[in-house]
């Protein structure tokens, strides 16, 4: 933010950096390498649904369009969190995390071409293997990457997140700032 | 390009604009007077404007500095970790994702009275505090609304703008008193010596250019205040996308303010500027001019408009 939007308090909202987002598929298959975690073809997109009309007709033009795009595989599903955060929960086959990723920019252009694009907040990818359950987490508006690793009760793993990151931290951005590793529990994907 | 819903509020940047105009004016008056007023007759009081100068300088650095611990420790608030208080911090979590800010420390006071402040000279230093009683009354989505409007302050850097702003009143507030002792006391040091007498007026006449300053100063930072709020309140509102559940908790917490006993509320009163809603005691009729917040009816009227905008 300028000096002089600070000066005169306008914030811009933040646009949502979608440029790191194409990385994830092929950190995937380092990640499958080094640790054994594989994508379970779950992901979700997480956004805050503003309020008024035109934003609720935009939700439902997106979950048609990812339905369309499902083809054969389940429809998409789409929740809210108890912080009044709208998840949709796309599921593909294992092995195609190249059309998720697709799916979830879809969810993006679509926002953004309608001036909603500043409400993404987040985007995950779950991956299950022997050390447990983690999610990658593709922060919109950082254009960056953390893990996030869910044990019994509201713990995080910090291990296998650290591990993870040390895995395929040279392949995806991710991010420095740990504090902005914030839990996602219980979110759709996971 | 992307379209934008987000269209800047002209009307509010003009007026605030114009407030710090008028403040940056008032302040280079009121140095230009001093001046004047002190070459006119031979600068042997040099030292009692200096030194109020000084001293407000080092009272603004100051409280910029310790902004931060001095407002948690008058609202008696404990910082609580994620652990403490999950809910709240899952809420800032995610205005800090989406606004893309770092995370201030989170602090949450015991009292009943329903408000929250940030305070912090900088996004690194931040502190947003809720109190306990409003923590009670507002639901999850309206708690969210009032800490976007706490986080558009921390964004804004309102509390180094309002310390600045503050800087004019301080000195102009400290001249007066510096003034007023050195008539009462400095006569009779100088007894009958009467080489230096220009000493009585001149002191008179500064004094009562800081009355004018102070009475200006304080107008005009209180209206940057009000400005500064609704500059808040959009922001916020933008921020989550929900100006409604932002004015609900506004009615919330606005009726539940005014319904506690006066008396408990004088305590408060220190502590308006860095508050959500203002602590109002009784005689509000003259108090637009005067407070910190715009009225309740201004702030509904702004985020009514913006709820349509982003209907459309």
């Amino acid at each position: 933010m300028g000096f002089l939007d600070t000066l005169l308090g306008r914030t811009k909202p933040v646009q949502p950096n979608l440029d790191q987002l194409f990385a994830l598929p092929s950190a995937a298959i380092t990640l499958q390498a080094a640790t054994g975690l594989v994508p379970t073809g779950a992901g979700s997109v997480c956004f805050r649904s503003a309020e008024g009309r035109a934003f609720r007709d935009i939700e439902s033009d997106v979950r048609d369009l990812l339905n369309m795009s499902a083809g054969d595989a389940p429809p998409v599903e789409l929740s809210t969190d108890s912080y009044g955060f709208t998840w949709l929960l796309v599921r593909r086959p294992a092995d195609q995390l190249d059309a998720l990723v697709t799916d979830v920019h879809a969810v993006n252009s679509s926002l953004a071409d309608s001036g909603f694009g500043p409400q993404l907040l987040c985007s995950l990818v779950g991956f299950a293997g022997p050390p447990g359950r983690l999610a990658i987490v593709y922060l919109y508006k950082r254009g960056t990457f953390y893990p996030f690793a869910p044990k019994g009760g509201e713990t995080r793993d910090n291990a296998l997140e650290l591990q993870v990151r040390g895995a395929i931290g040279d392949d995806l951005k991710f991010e420095t700032d740990l504090s902005r590793w914030f839990p996602v529990w219980g979110a759709p994907g996971l | 390009m992307a379209r934008t819903r987000y269209a800047p509020d002209r009307g509010l940047t003009a007026r605030m604009t114009l407030t710090m105009f008028l403040l940056g004016a008032v302040f280079v008056g009121f140095v230009v007077a001093l001046v004047f007023i002190l070459s006119a007759v031979n600068a042997s009081n040099a030292a009692i404007v200096f030194f109020p100068i000084v001293l407000g300088l080092g009272l603004g650095i100051g409280s910029l500095y310790y902004s931060d611990k001095i407002a948690l420790r008058s609202a008696g608030a404990q910082v609580v970790t994620a652990q403490q208080a999950p809910e709240l911090h899952g809420i800032i979590d995610r205005i800090c994702a989406l606004a893309d800010m770092p995370k201030p420390v989170v602090a949450i006071s015991p009292v009943d009275m329903p408000n929250a402040f940030a305070t912090g000279r900088n996004s690194k230093n931040a502190v947003v505090c809720v109190t306990q009683g409003l923590l009670r009354r507002l639901d999850r989505e309206e708690l969210e609304g009032v800490l976007a409007h706490e986080m558009s302050h921390v964004a804004h850097k309102d509390v180094v703008v309002m310390t600045i702003a503050s800087f004019l009143g301080i000195i102009a507030g400290l001249l007066i008193r510096f003034a007023f002792y050195s008539e009462l006391f400095g006569g009779d040091r100088r007894g009958g010596n009467n080489n230096n007498g220009g000493a009585l007026p001149v002191m008179l006449i500064i004094m009562l250019v800081s009355i004018v300053v102070y009475a200006i100063s304080f107008l005009l930072i209180r209206l940057l205040s009000r400005y500064r709020e609704l500059a808040a309140d959009r922001s916020g509102a933008l921020l989550t996308g929900q100006p409604s559940k932002l004015a609900s908790a506004l009615t919330k917490v606005s009726g539940d303010i005014a319904r506690i006993p006066s008396r408990d509320l004088r305590d408060a009163e220190a502590l308006n500027a860095f508050y959500f809603a203002p602590a109002i005691t009784s005689g509000q009729s003259l108090a637009n001019l005067f407070s910190t917040h715009p009225s309740l009816d201004k702030r509904l009227q702004q985020l009514d408009k913006i709820s349509k905008q982003l209907g459309q």
